[in-house]
C-alpha cells in the first residue's frame, strides 16, 4: 500500500496543533525572558487556526487504517473542546500574571491536553481511544499539580494521578477483553461482531470495565471521589479547564463508544448507564448542599450536570445524542462564565474561594453579582434561561423514548439542585456585605459578561445551535 | 494454536487467569494499601502489566498482530505515566515531607 499525503488531510487540525505545541515548547525553552504571556496568546491563536481547520476539513473521512474518523459529530465536539480550551487559556493568561506563578509550560500543557481530547473524539479504534485518553490525562495530572509549592495543589495532583491511572487501567483491561473475545479493536469490526448474535460473556465483562473507566473520566457517581478534591486543590483556571474540556471530550467519547461499536448491546449497557446517571444526578444535588468552598461546590455541580448529560446517553438514539450535545454546549458557557466570576474573587490581590466571601456582592460589585446571578439561575434550570433549555431537550428525549421515571428523577434532582444555586443568589443579594472584591480584569469581565448575556437572551433564537447539534447527532448515527 | 496443543500445554484460560489475578492484586493494592504511595505506583504498574499479558495471550491465540502492537503502545505509555507519577510524588514529598497514604488528607468531605 503506497503512502499518499492526502491520507493525512482528515487529521490536519490535530497535526497542526501538535506541531504548534511542540514549536511553542521550543520557543519557551530557548527564549531568555519569561514567555508565558506570549505563549498563551500564541496558544489561543493556534486553537483558533485549529478550529478553522476543523470547520474546513472533510465532511466525513476515515484515515490511518481506520484508527481515526472525522464526521459532523467529531467536528462539532472538537469545536466545543477548542472553545472551552481557548476561553480557559485566556483566563489562565490573566491569572498567571496576577498570581505571579507564570511558567511557560502552562499554556503548552493545555495545548497538549486539548490535542489529546481531539484525538479521543476522533478515535475509531480501542487503541486510539487509549492513546488519546492518556495524552489528555498525562497533561492534566501535571496541570493539577501545577502549583508545586502548595500542599493542596500537589495533593490534588497525587489524587488525580492515582485514580486516573486506575481508571486507565480499568479501561485498558476492558479493551483487552473486548479485543480477545470479539477478535478486533476497530469500532466497525466490533459493531460487526456484536451484531452477529449473542455476544460472549467475556465481551460483556469487557464492556463493563470500559464503561467503568470512562465513568471515572467523566466523574460519574460512583466513580467521582477524586472530583471535589482535585477541583478544590488545583489552581482555579486549571479547575475551569477540568470542568469543561475533559468532561466534554470524555462524554463525546462515551457516546461514540456506546452507540457505535456497542450499539447492538444497548440492552446490556443501558441498565448500567441508567444507574450511574441517577446516582450522579442525586449525589450532585444533595452533596453540594453542605459545601462551603465554591470550587468544591462546582465539583458537585459538575457531577450533577454529568448525570443529566448521561440521560441523553441512556436514550441512545438521535434525539438523545442531540440533547447531550446541546447540553454540553450550554454547560460549556455556564461553567466558563462561573469560573470567570470565581477567578475575580480577589480581596486586595489575594484569591478567596469561600461562598461566604460572596456575601453582599450586589452592593459592592453589582455587575458581577448580576452576572453570577444569571449564571446560577441558568445552572438551576429556571426557564427561560439557557440552562433550562439544555435540560428540556434532554428530558424530552427521555420521555419520548419511554424513560419517564428517569426524567422524573432528573427533574426532582434539579429541584434539589436549584436550592443550592439559588442559595448563592441569596448570599450575594441579601447578606451583609463582606470585604469588597478588587475590580475584575478585562478578560474575566468580558468572559462573564458574554456568558451571562448568552444565558439570558439565548431563548430568543435557540434554533441555530439546536440545529447544529442535531446535524452532529445525525452524523454520529450515520457512522 | 490447535486444540491438541491447547489441552496438553498451557492454554489461553491459564494466561487469562494469571492476568486476572495480577489485575485484582493491583486493584486491591490501591484500595487496601494504607502504607505509602510507592506501593500504589507499583500496583498501577501491576495492573498495566496484567493487561499486557492478556493482550499478548489473545494476540497469539487469535493469530492477530494487533494485540502485540497494542502491548508495545501500552508499555510506552506506562513508562510515561510512571515518570509523571513519580514526579508528582516528589513534589508532594517536598511539601509534605511524607509519602504516607494517611498523610494525603489536607482536603476532605
Amino acid at each position: 500500500m503506497s503512502f499518499e499525503l492526502s491520507s493525512l488531510m482528515p487529521a490536519l487540525p490535530e497535526i497542526f496543533l501538535a506541531i504548534a505545541a511542540m514549536a511553542f515548547l521550543m520557543l519557551g525553552v530557548f527564549r531568555k525572558d519569561d514567555s508565558t504571556e506570549l505563549l498563551s496568546w500564541l496558544g489561543v491563536a493556534a486553537m483558533a487556526v485549529t478550529g478553522f481547520l476543523v470547520l474546513r476539513g472533510p465532511d466525513a473521512a476515515v484515515t490511518f487504517s481506520n484508527l481515526f474518523i472525522v464526521n459532523g459529530f467529531t467536528s462539532f465536539a472538537k469545536i466545543l473542546v477548542l472553545m472551552g480550551a481557548g476561553l480557559t487559556m485566556l483566563m489562565i493568561n490573566s491569572w498567571a500574571k496576577q498570581a505571579k506563578t507564570a511558567r511557560f509550560e502552562l499554556p503548552i500543557l493545555v495545548l497538549f491536553a486539548t490535542l489529546g481530547m481531539m484525538m479521543m473524539i476522533s478515535a475509531n479504534d480501542l487503541i486510539s481511544v487509549y492513546l488519546g485518553l492518556e495524552l489528555q490525562s498525562l497533561s492534566l495530572y501535571v496541570l493539577a499539580a501545577y502549583h508545586r509549592d502548595s500542599i493542596k495543589s500537589t495533593e490534588a495532583g497525587v489524587k488525580y494521578f492515582v485514580l486516573g491511572a486506575l481508571a486507565s487501567g480499568l479501561l485498558l483491561y476492558g479493551s483487552s477483553l473486548v479485543y480477545g473475545f470479539a477478535g478486533t479493536t476497530t469500532f466497525a469490526g466490533l459493531a460487526e461482531a456484536m451484531r452477529g448474535g449473542e455476544p460472549h460473556i467475556g465481551v460483556i465483562v469487557g464492556i463493563v470495565f470500559v464503561i467503568a473507566g470512562l465513568a471515572f473520566k467523566v466523574s460519574a457517581v460512583p466513580f467521582h471521589m477524586w472530583t471535589p478534591d482535585v477541583y478544590e486543590g488545583a489552581p482555579t483556571p486549571i479547575t475551569a479547564f477540568f470542568s469543561v474540556g475533559p468532561k466534554i471530550a470524555a462524554l463525546c467519547l462515551f457516546l461514540r463508544v456506546l452507540v457505535g461499536p456497542f450499539e447492538p448491546m444497548i440492552e446490556q449497557w443501558q441498565q448500567v448507564i441508567i444507574l450511574i446517571s441517577i446516582l450522579s444526578m442525586l449525589w450532585g444535588s444533595f452533596a453540594a448542599i453542605v459545601q462551603k468552598n465554591i470550587k468544591r461546590l462546582m465539583a458537585y455541580s459538575s457531577i450533577g450536570h454529568v448525570g443529566y448529560a448521561l440521560v441523553g446517553l441512556v436514550v441512545g438514539n438521535e434525539e438523545g445524542a442531540r440533547g447531550l450535545l446541546f447540553y454540553l454546549l450550554i454547560y460549556l458557557f455556564m461553567n466558563i462564565g462561573t469560573f470567570a466570576v470565581i477567578l475575580s474573587m480577589r480581596v486586595n490581590g489575594r484569591y478567596v474561594e469561600e461562598i461566604s466571601d460572596l456575601s453582599g456582592l450586589a452592593k459592592t460589585r453589582p455587575g458581577m453579582a448580576m452576572a453570577l446571578g444569571a449564571l446560577m439561575f441558568s445552572m438551576a434550570g429556571i426557564p427561560p434561561l439557557a440552562g433550562f433549555l439544555g435540560k428540556f431537550y434532554i428530558f424530552v428525549a427521555a420521555v419520548n423514548a419511554g424513560f419517564v421515571p428517569l426524567a422524573i428523577i432528573g427533574v426532582l434532582a434539579s429541584v434539589v439542585g436549584a436550592f443550592y444555586y439559588i442559595r448563592i443568589v441569596k448570599v450575594i443579594y441579601f447578606d451583609e456585605p463582606a470585604a469588597a472584591f478588587d475590580k475584575p480584569d478585562m478578560v474575566n469581565g468580558a468572559i462573564m459578561a458574554l456568558c451571562s448575556i448568552l444565558m439570558l437572551v439565548y431563548f430568543v433564537a435557540p434554533s441555530p445551535l439546536v440545529n447544529g447539534a442535531e446535524a452532529a447527532a445525525r452524523a454520529l448515527f450515520l457512522g | 494454536m490447535s486444540p491438541e496443543t491447547a489441552t496438553v500445554g498451557v492454554g489461553l484460560s491459564h494466561y487469562l487467569t494469571v492476568s486476572a489475578i495480577l489485575f485484582t492484586i493491583g486493584i486491591f493494592g490501591i484500595f487496601l494499601n494504607r502504607k505509602n504511595l510507592i506501593v500504589i505506583m507499583m500496583s498501577i504498574e501491576l495492573m498495566l502489566l496484567a493487561v499486557n499479558i492478556n493482550l499478548v495471550a489473545f494476540s497469539s491465540f487469535l493469530n492477530d498482530l494487533v494485540g502485540q502492537v497494542f502491548t508495545m503502545l501500552v508499555l510506552t505509555v506506562a513508562a510515561a505515566e510512571a515518570a509523571i507519577g513519580l514526579a508528582i510524588v516528589v513534589v508532594f514529598y517536598r511539601n509534605r515531607r511524607s509519602i504516607e497514604v494517611e498523610d494525603i488528607n489536607t482536603m476532605k468531605g
